[in-house]
C-alpha cells in the first residue's frame, strides 16, 4: 500500500511580506475551505453523498464530481488548486498530481512522485510582472497612438467626405461642360464633314479626266505601234502580230478573229481605232515594253489596311491600355487590353507611288477641319476630367465603404502594404486589400487571398482579418490568410506560418487594437488568494 | 505517403507528372499489372485443371530419419524434380519441390525462419508401385504420396484434411538456356512454356514451335514502357491445393478486402506484391504495401493453414464448389442431403524461386496461431507507450509547431504518448539529418517531449538521395552497398528526395551499417525518446515498373524479383535491430513499417498505409488489421481520420472511437489537408475524441497483458469472433465487429448518421456486459444496441477479468505506479478468471532478466484470487488494487481481504440494479498473493 495520508497541509502564502498560516486540505483552494471541515462528515460538493471525513484525500474516488480527492489523483474529473505564492494561483487536473512532471510552480502537485521540482513561482510572478508591465506600457503608448489614429482617421474622414461632396459638384459642372462641347463638336463636325466630301469629290473627277487622258495617249501610242508599215492604217494582219489578243485563247489569232475585233473591217483608221481599242487594251502587249503589265487601277477606298487579327501576337507595349491596373499577374487582363487597344489603332494611309495624291484641302476646307478637331479634342479632353473625377469620387467612396472600425482606428492601414521576410519568402500585407508571398530568391509572387472580412469573437471581431480567395493549391483549397492583431506601438507584421497547408496566419501588431489601460497596478492579482 | 505534391517536386520527368495526375481522385489501375499484364500468371492461368505431367519416381524414394526425398519426372520434357518432405513438430508438414539439377541455383528465402524447423521421425506404412504411405506422428496422421500422376494427400483417420496437386496444377519452369531463336533449326527441342503443359488433352505431341516463339515474356516483358529483361527465362511456379469440407478461407494479406477470402474465378487472382499504391481502393484483390503468402482455412471441426514460403510476386487463386449456391441451393442439398461436399480449392502461382510449403494442421486455431509463430516468430514485445495514442500528420512544420500541439494535447486534456514527424523534417529528405531551419535543435524539442514523458517518431525512409555532399550517400557508395541495376551499376530511382539510391537490405554487412546508424553520436540530434518509421520500403519507386523496383535490379547474385518482398521485412529488421543496439541490447525498440512479409512481425508494427478520409475506408480497416493478425501480425493500425482528403467531424469521431480499439492507433492525415488535431472541431467533439483516447489508455494493462501473450503464443491481439468461438458458423464472416483478446467485443460504429449496430454476442449460454453500462446481455443473438455519437458498443466477456487502470493521465508513462481496477465480469457459473501482466514497460529486463510480474486472477467459489504465474521472476511494482467492480454478482453480507495469512474486512457497495459489486480500496500491492472473499 503505497499513498500518502498527508490529509492536511500548511499552505504558507506571502502577502506584502506577512506570512498568513492557513490550514485545509491539500489542493483545496481557499474559496472553498468552509465545505471541507475536519470535524464534520464530507458532503460531496454535487450533494451527492456524504462520507466520513477520513475519506477526504485518502486516495480512493468517493465523490462522482471528484470532490472528494482535491488532492490525489484518484478521482477522474478531479482538480487540484494550487496556490503558487508569488506567481498566479492554478487549477490543474487531477490526473497531473504526482505524475512525475512539474506543473505548479510552487511543486505542491508532485508531493509524492520523486520528481524534484523546484519552486519557480517567485521567478514567474517577477517574469510575468516585467511582461505584465512592458504590455502595460506598450498598450498606454499604444492606445495613445490609437487616439491619434482616431483623431486623423476622423479628420481625413470629414476631408474626403467634404471632397467627394465637392467633387460631385465639381462633376455635375464638368457634366454640363461635356454636353455642351459634344454640341459644339458635332455642330463643328457637319461643315466638316460636308466640306471633305466636296473635296473627294472634286478629286475623284479630275483623277477620272487625268485617267481618260492616259488612256487616249496610251491608244494613240498603240496606234502607232500596230501601223508597222506607218500607212496611218491598222490592218488585220498588223493586228494579227499580236497573238495576246487571241479572243478564244486557242494561241492563235486568226484572220477572222482579228477581223471581228476590228469591227468587220479590214482596216481602221485613227478614229475607227477608238471603238478597236476598248477591246484590245486589257490585252494589248506593247513592243517595247513587253513586261510591264497594264497599269492597274487601285481605287483608292482599297488601300491595303493592316490585317486585323484578334488572335494575334499582342502588340507592342505602348499600346496597352493605361487604364490596367497594377495587379498583372492575370494574364487574362492582359488580352482584353489587346482588344479594348485596336480601334485606337491608326491605319497607316499608304500612297501608291504611282497614284497621285490627293491634294491639300483648300484653306476653307482645312479651316473647317481644324475648327471641328479643336472641338473633338475639347470635348475629350472634357471627357477624359469627367471620367477621372468619377473614378477618384468613386474610390473615395470604397474607402469610405470599408469597415476600419468602431472609431475608423484602421483607416491609417489603408492603401499601406508591410513586408516581413523569412528563410524563403518575403511576406506582403496590404490590409484591406491582399497579402502575398514571394520567394525571396526570385520566382513568382503567390496571392495568398484578397481582403474577405473581420472575422475576430464575436466580442470583438477587430482582433482577426481574414484574406480569401487567393492562388489555388494543387488538390487543395484556394490559398487563404487569417491576420491575428495585437496591440503594439509599431505596425507591423511579426510572424506568419502555414498551420494547415494553404491556410496562412499572420501576426500583425497596430496601435489600433490596443484597449484603454485598466487603471489598475498590473501586479498579480491573487488578492483572492489571501 | 505515396502522393507526390507536384510543387514541391519540381525535377519530376513529365511522364511521372502525368502517371500521378491522372490518378487524382482514385487508384489509376492501369499503373499495376493484371494477371494478364504479367507474364507467368498469364501463362501459368492459362493452364486448366486435369491429368498432371508429374509422376513420382518411387524407386528414387529415400527416407532418413525425418526427411524423405523423391524425385519427381515432368514426362512431357523429362525434367527431373526433387521433392522433399518433412514432418515438423508441433503438426506440421513441410513440402519442397526444387528442379533436381537447376542449371543454377534458384533463391530459398532465408532469414524469414527463425530457425531450422525441428523435425519428427517420419516412417513409411505401405509402398507399392502407386504410391507410399506415410505415418505422420501420432495423431493417426497419414500423407500418401500417388505415383501416376503425382498427388500428395493428407489424411486423418478416413478424412481427408488437405490434398496437393490434386487438380494437377503443379507447374514448375525449370532455368533454361536462352535459344537463340533466329539460329535454331526447326524441329528442335521443344521447351513448353509451362513444362506441365497439358499436351494430352489435345491428343496430340503438337510440337508447334511457332506458337512458342509467340508466347511473349519469357525471356523479356514490357509494362508501359518498363522493360524487364529477364535474363533467367521463365522461372515460374504453381502448385494447387484441395480443402475438401472447407468454405471460408482467409489470411494472405494484404489486400483491401474482407476478412473472408472471395472465389476469384472469373476475376483476377490476389496478388501478393508488395506495392505502393496511391489511393487504393477497396473491395479488390490488388496488390497493397505488404504481402504475407499465408491462408488459413477453417471449418467448425479444423482449421489449418498453408504457407507458401516465397517472397517473388505471387498470385493465389480461390474457387469453392459451393460458392456460386444461393442460400436456398445451399438449403435444398442440406433437405435433400446432397452427398457433394463442400470443398475450397486453391492455387498459388510465384514468379521465381522453389516450392517450400508448410502445411499446419491445426486443429485448433491457436494450434496454428503457434505452429505459425514456431516457424517465424510471434509478435515482438512492444514498449507499453507504443500502445498508447500517437498523434502523427505529414507534416508538422517546425519544432514551434511541435511544441504547440503537445501543449494542446494538455490543454485539451488529451493522452498521448508519440508525437511524430513525416518527410519534411530531414534537410531535402535525408534521412537520418534535421531541416536547419524548421528543425534547427532536435535535441531541445526532444528533450521537451521527454520532460513530458512523451516521445518521438522521425521518418527514415530506404531511399538514399543521390548527393555527395550526404554522408549516408558517400558511405553507402564506399561500402559499395547499393542495389546494382542489371548492367551492375547503381540503381538510381526517383522518390521522396528526386534521385536515390537503394540500400541492399538483403546484405547482412549493410543491415549492420545501416543498424550502426541509429546509434546517438551517428543520428545527430536523436536521443532514447527518438523512434523510427521506416515507409516506402516496398520498395517505392516513383520512375520504376507499378511505381517499384526494376525486377532485374540486382542484391548480390539474386534478381530483385526474387527477393521482392521482403525488402521491407528487411528494412525494418535492420533498423529495429539499431534501435536495440544504441541501448546497448537494453531497451526495446519500436518502429512501424508499410511494407512487410511472413515474419515481419517479430520487427514491431504496420500500418494500412494510405487510405482516405472516407467511411468505407473506416469500415475497411477492421477486416484489413484482422487479416493481419491472423498471420502473425498483431501490432497493426490504419490511419485515424484517413491520410487522404478530410474527414467529416463525424468520421473523425467515429474513427477515433475505432481507432482507440485497434492495436496500432495512430491519427495522420495528408501534407493538403487542412488541420485535424483533436480539439479543433468544437468542445463536443473535443470531448468525444477525449472520451475514446481515454478509454484507450484505461484499457492499457489489457492491451499489454495481450501483447506479452501474442509475443510468448502468436495469439493474435485483435480477432476474428471464430477464432474464440470456431464452431459458430455464424461468426465465420463477421468483420465489422471484432474481438481484442478472448475477453472484449467490439462493434464499433462505421456508418454515417448511425442510429444503431447489431452486433452478435457469440457463445451459447454465455454472457457479455456493456462496458458501459454494465448490463448483461446473452450469447448467441444479434443484439441492437442504440447508439449516438457518444457510443463505442464494447462488451466484456462473462467469465473474465480485465485489468484497467482508470486514472488517465498525459502519457502512458506518467500512470506508470498508478493503481489498478480489477473489472470481474462473471460467468452464469459465477466464474471468472484473467491475468495481470507488469513490468518496466521498455525494456529487454522482462526477457533478460526475468523483471516482469505475471499473475492469475481467479474468480470461483465466491472468492477472488491473485496467484503468480511466474514464482521465479522478480519485479516490484507501486502499482496497487485501489477497486474490484465484480458484475453479475449478488450482494455479500461481508467481503474479507486474506493476505498474508491476515484477514481484514473491505467495504463494498452493492447496485442491485445491474447486480454490481464494487469493492472498495481493497488496496493490496499489484504483486501479491492475496484472496479475496465475499462471505
Amino acid at each position: 500500500m503505497t499513498c500518502l495520508h498527508l490529509l492536511l497541509t500548511l499552505v504558507f502564502a506571502v502577502s506584502l511580506g506577512t506570512p498568513v498560516e492557513i490550514q485545509r486540505p491539500r489542493g483545496v483552494p481557499l474559496t472553498k475551505k468552509q465545505f471541507y471541515e475536519e470535524s464534520k462528515p464530507f458532503t460531496c460538493l454535487d450533494g451527492s453523498r456524504t462520507i466520513p471525513f477520513d475519506r477526504v484525500n485518502d486516495d480512493y474516488c468517493d465523490c462522482k464530481d471528484g470532490s472528494d480527492e482535491p488532492g490525489t489523483a484518484a478521482c477522474p474529473n478531479g482538480s487540484f488548486h494550487c496556490t503558487n505564492a508569488g506567481y498566479r494561483p492554478m487549477f490543474i487536473p487531477s490526473s497531473r498530481i504526482n505524475d512525475g512532471i512539474c506543473d505548479c510552480c510552487d511543486t505542491t502537485d508532485e508531493y509524492n512522485s520523486g520528481a524534484k521540482c523546484e519552486n519557480t513561482c517567485k521567478e514567474l510572478g517577477r517574469k510575468e510582472r516585467e511582461v505584465l508591465q512592458k504590455m502595460a506600457e506598450i498598450t498606454k503608448e499604444g492606445f495613445l497612438l490609437k487616439q491619434q489614429l482616431i483623431e486623423e482617421a476622423k479628420k481625413g474622414q470629414q476631408e474626403k467626405q467634404s471632397k467627394v461632396t465637392d467633387m460631385q459638384e465639381n462633376k455635375k459642372q464638368l457634366d454640363e461642360k461635356v454636353e455642351a462641347l459634344r454640341t459644339v463638336k458635332e455642330t463643328a463636325e457637319q461643315p466638316e464633314k460636308e466640306a471633305k466630301e466636296r473635296h473627294l469629290k472634286a478629286w475623284e473627277e479630275q483623277k477620272a479626266a487625268i485617267r481618260l487622258e492616259k488612256d487616249k495617249a496610251k491608244m494613240a501610242e498603240t496606234f502607232l505601234e500596230l501601223d508597222d508599215n506607218a500607212d496611218g492604217f491598222v490592218s488585220v494582219s498588223e493586228l494579227q502580230s499580236h497573238a495576246e489578243l487571241d479572243p478564244d485563247a486557242d494561241g492563235t489569232l486568226t484572220e477572222i478573229e482579228a477581223q471581228g475585233l476590228m469591227g468587220g473591217a479590214e482596216q481602221v483608221d485613227t478614229s475607227t481605232f477608238e471603238s478597236v481599242w476598248p477591246k484590245i487594251k486589257d490585252k494589248y502587249h506593247s513592243e517595247s515594253q513587253a513586261e510591264e503589265p497594264a497599269p492597274v487601277e487601285t481605287p483608292p477606298d482599297e488601300v491595303k489596311e493592316p490585317v486585323v487579327d484578334n488572335d494575334s501576337e499582342p502588340y507592342p507595349e505602348d499600346d496597352i491600355s493605361e487604364e490596367e491596373d497594377e495587379d498583372d499577374e492575370d494574364e487574362d487582363d492582359y488580352h482584353e487590353d489587346d482588344d479594348k487597344a485596336q480601334p485606337t489603332i491608326k491605319t497607316p494611309e499608304k500612297t501608291h507611288e504611282d497614284e497621285e495624291a490627293m491634294p491639300p484641302y483648300d484653306a476653307d476646307t482645312q479651316a473647317l477641319i481644324d475648327a471641328a478637331q479643336k472641338a473633338r479634342d475639347d470635348f475629350e479632353e472634357a471627357e477624359k476630367a469627367l471620367r477621372e473625377m468619377d473614378d477618384q469620387i468613386r474610390n473615395i467612396e470604397k474607402e469610405l465603404s470599408f469597415d476600419f472600425g468602431p472609431d475608423a482606428e484602421f483607416t491609417y492601414l489603408y492603401s499601406q502594404c508591410y513586408e516581413l521576410t523569412t528563410s524563403e519568402y518575403i511576406y506582403r500585407l496590404c490590409p484591406f486589400n491582399r497579402v502575398s508571398q514571394k520567394p525571396k530568391y526570385g520566382g513568382s509572387e503567390t496571392n495568398l487571398g484578397t481582403w474577405g472580412s473581420w472575422s475576430g469573437p464575436e466580442n470583438n471581431k477587430y482582433l482577426l482579418m481574414k484574406y480569401e480567395q487567393g492562388t489555388g493549391c494543387w488538390q487543395g483549397p484556394n490559398r487563404s490568410t487569417t491576420v491575428k492583431l495585437t496591440c503594439g506601438k509599431e505596425t507591423v507584421v511579426t510572424s506568419t506560418s502555414e498551420p494547415s497547408r494553404c491556410e496562412y496566419l499572420m501576426e500583425f501588431t497596430t496601435p489600433a487594437v490596443c484597449q484603454e489601460p485598466a487603471n489598475i497596478d498590473p501586479s498579480p492579482h491573487d488578492h483572492v488568494e489571501l | 505517403m505515396a502522393v507526390i505534391s507536384i510543387e514541391r517536386m519540381g525535377l519530376l520527368s513529365v511522364f511521372f507528372v502525368c502517371l500521378f495526375f491522372s490518378s487524382a481522385f482514385a487508384v489509376d489501375r492501369g499503373n499495376f499489372k493484371t494477371c494478364d499484364q504479367s507474364a507467368f500468371c498469364k501463362r501459368q492461368r492459362a493452364f486448366k485443371p486435369g491429368q498432371s505431367p508429374y509422376r513420382a519416381l518411387l524407386e528414387t524414394l529415400e527416407l532418413s530419419d525425418s526427411r524423405l526425398t523423391l524425385q519427381l519426372i515432368n514426362d512431357n520434357n523429362k525434367v527431373h524434380l526433387l521433392l522433399e518432405l518433412y514432418r515438423l513438430q508441433g503438426n506440421m508438414t513441410r513440402v519442397k519441390i526444387n528442379e533436381l539439377k537447376p542449371l543454377k541455383p534458384r533463391f530459398e528465402v532465408p532469414d524469414v525462419l527463425i530457425a531450422e524447423p525441428p523435425t519428427e521421425p517420419l516412417s513409411v506404412l505401405s509402398k507399392d508401385d502407386n504410391g507410399v504411405v506415410l505415418s505422420l506422428g501420432a495423431e493417426s496422421q497419414r500423407l500418401i504420396v500417388s505415383a501416376r500422376p503425382f498427388r500428395l494427400d493428407i489424411m486423418e483417420g478416413p478424412e481427408v484434411l488437405l490434398s496437393l496437386n490434386s487438380r494437377g496444377l503443379l507447374a514448375f519452369e525449370h532455368l533454361r538456356l536462352r535459344k537463340d531463336t533466329q539460329a535454331q533449326p526447326e524441329g528442335a527441342e521443344v521447351k513448353e512454356s509451362v513444362d506441365g503443359d497439358q499436351q494430352q488433352d489435345e491428343g496430340k505431341k503438337d510440337e508447334d514451335e511457332e506458337s512458342n516463339k509467340e508466347e511473349d515474356g519469357l525471356w523479356e516483358e514490357t509494362f508501359k514502357s518498363h522493360t524487364d529483361t529477364k535474363p533467367n527465362g521463365p522461372t515460374s511456379i504453381s502448385l494447387d491445393f484441395s480443402l475438401p469440407g472447407v468454405e471460408h478461407v482467409y489470411g494472405i494479406p494484404e489486400h483491401a478486402d474482407d476478412l473472408k477470402l472471395k472465389t476469384t474465378d472469373g476475376g483476377d487472382p490476389y496478388r501478393l506484391y508488395n506495392l505502393d499504391v496511391f489511393q487504393y481502393e477497396l473491395y479488390n484483390p490488388m496488390a497493397l504495401y505488404g504481402s504475407i503468402p499465408v491462408m488459413l482455412a477453417h471449418n467448425t471441426q479444423r482449421t489449418m493453414g498453408i504457407f507458401w514460403l516465397n517472397a517473388a510476386e505471387t498470385w493465389v487463386d480461390i474457387s469453392s464448389n459451393t460458392a456460386g449456391k444461393t442460400v436456398f441451393g445451399k438449403m435444398l442439398d442440406f433437405v435433400q442431403g446432397s452427398s457433394e461436399k463442400p470443398q475450397t480449392d486453391v492455387r498459388w502461382i510465384s514468379e521465381s524461386g522453389i516450392i517450400d510449403v508448410f502445411i499446419m494442421l491445426g486443429p485448433k486455431p491457436s494450434d496454428v496461431f503457434s505452429q505459425y509463430a514456431s516457424l517465424t516468430g510471434t509478435q515482438s514485445f512492444p514498449p507499453l507507450a507504443s500502445l498508447g495514442y500517437h498523434q502523427c500528420r505529414w507534416n508538422y512544420n517546425d519544432q514551434e509547431d511541435v511544441k504547440s500541439v503537445d501543449q494542446g494535447f494538455d490543454q485539451h486534456d488529451i493522452p498521448y504518448d508519440f508525437i511524430w514527424l513525416d518527410i519534411e523534417h530531414a534537410d531535402g529528405k535525408r534521412y537520418f539529418t534535421w531541416d536547419p531551419h524548421k528543425f534547427s535543435q532536435p535535441k531541445e524539442m526532444l528533450q521537451g517531449l521527454m520532460d513530458k514523458k512523451r516521445k518521438m517518431v522521425a521518418i527514415v525512409d530506404p531511399h538514399i538521395k543521390v548527393d555527395s555532399g550526404y554522408k549516408i550517400h558517400n558511405e553507402i557508395t564506399s561500402k559499395d552497398f547499393y542495389v546494382k541495376n542489371k548492367d551492375g551499376g547503381n540503381y538510381e530511382g526517383w522518390c521522396w528526395p528526386g534521385n536515390s539510391g537503394y540500400p541492399d537490405f538483403t546484405n547482412p554487412e549493410m543491415r549492420a551499417w545501416w543498424a550502426s546508424m541509429f546509434a546517438y553520436d551517428q543520428y545527430e540530434g536523436s536521443m532514447e525518446n527518438l523512434f523510427t518509421w521506416n515507409d516506402m520500403n516496398e520498395p517505392s519507386v516513383f520512375n520504376g515498373p507499378e511505381v517499384t523496383m526494376h525486377k532485374d535490379a540486382l542484391h548480390g547474385k539474386w534478381e530483385h524479383r526474387d527477393i521482392h518482398n521482403m525488402y521491407g521485412l528487411y528494412v525494418q529488421m535492420a533498423t529495429a535491430e539499431g534501435q536495440i543496439q544504441r541501448s546497448g541490447g537494453a531497451e526495446r525498440p519500436f518502429v512501424l513499417t508499410r511494407a512487410f512479409f511472413a515474419g515481419s512481425q517479430r520487427f514491431g508494427a504496420v500500418w494500412t498505409g494510405d487510405n482516405a478520409a472516407e467511411w468505407d475506408h473506416l469500415k475497411i480497416s477492421i477486416p484489413m488489421c484482422l487479416s493481419l493478425g491472423l498471420v502473425g501480425v498483431s501490432f497493426c493500425g490504419a490511419d485515424v481520420g484517413g491520410f487522404f482528403k478530410n474527414p467529416s467531424t463525424e468520421l473523425l469521431v467515429r474513427w477515433y472511437q475505432t481507432g482507440a480499439y485497434q492495436p496500432f492507433f495512430r491519427a495522420h492525415a495528408h501534407l493538403d489537408t487542412t488541420r485535424r488535431e483533436p480539439w479543433l472541431f468544437g468542445p463536443e467533439n473535443t470531448a468525444l475524441i477525449r472520451e475514446a483516447v481515454r478509454q484507450r489508455y484505461a484499457l492499457l494493462p489489457y492491451w499489454y497483458q495481450l501483447f506479452f501473450q501474442a509475443y510468448r503464443t502468436g495469439m493474435p491481439v485483435m480477432r476474428p469472433l471464430w477464432v474464440d468461438y470456431p464452431k459458430d458458423t455464424a461468426t465465420f464472416t463477421i468483420d465489422d465487429e471484432f474481438l481484442i483478446g478472448s475477453d472484449l467485443l467490439v462493434h464499433p460504429v462505421t456508418e454515417e448518421g448511425s442510429r444503431g449496430v447489431t452486433a452478435y454476442l457469440p457463445g451459447a449460454g454465455e454472457v457479455w456486459y456493456d462496458v458501459h453500462t454494465f448490463q448483461k446481455h446473452n450469447g448467441a443473438q444479434n443484439l441492437y444496441i442504440p447508439v449516438t455519437l457518444s457510443s463505442i458498443p464494447v462488451f466484456q466477456r462473462g467469465g473474465s477479468i480485465i485489468p484497467r487502470k482508470d486514472r488517465v493521465r498525459r502519457s502512458s508513462a506518467c500512470m506508470e505506479n498508478d493503481p489498478y481496477t480489477l473489472y470481474v465480469a462473471l460467468s452464469p457459473k459465477k466464474f471468472a478468471e484473467g491475468k495481470l501482466y507488469i513490468d518496466d514497460g521498455h525494456s529487454f529486463n522482462y526477457d533478460t532478466k526475468k523483471e516482469f510480474i505475471h499473475r492469475s486472477l481467479t474468480f470461483a467459489n465466491n472468492a477472488l484470487t491473485s496467484s503468480n504465474l511466474c514464482p521465479d521472476c522478480n519485479f516490484l511494482t507501486s502499482s496497487w488494487i485501489e477497486k474490484v467492480l465484480i458484475l453479475g454478482a449478488s450482494k455479500p453480507s461481508k467481503v474479507v481481504l486474506k493476505m498474508n495469512g491476515k484477514e481484514t474486512p473491505v467495504d463494498f457497495e452493492f447496485d442491485s440494479s445491474m447486480s454490481v459489486l464494487t469493492l472498495r480500496k481493497p488496496g493490496m500491492n499489484a504483486g501479491d498473493d492475496w484472496t479475496l472473499l465475499l462471505q
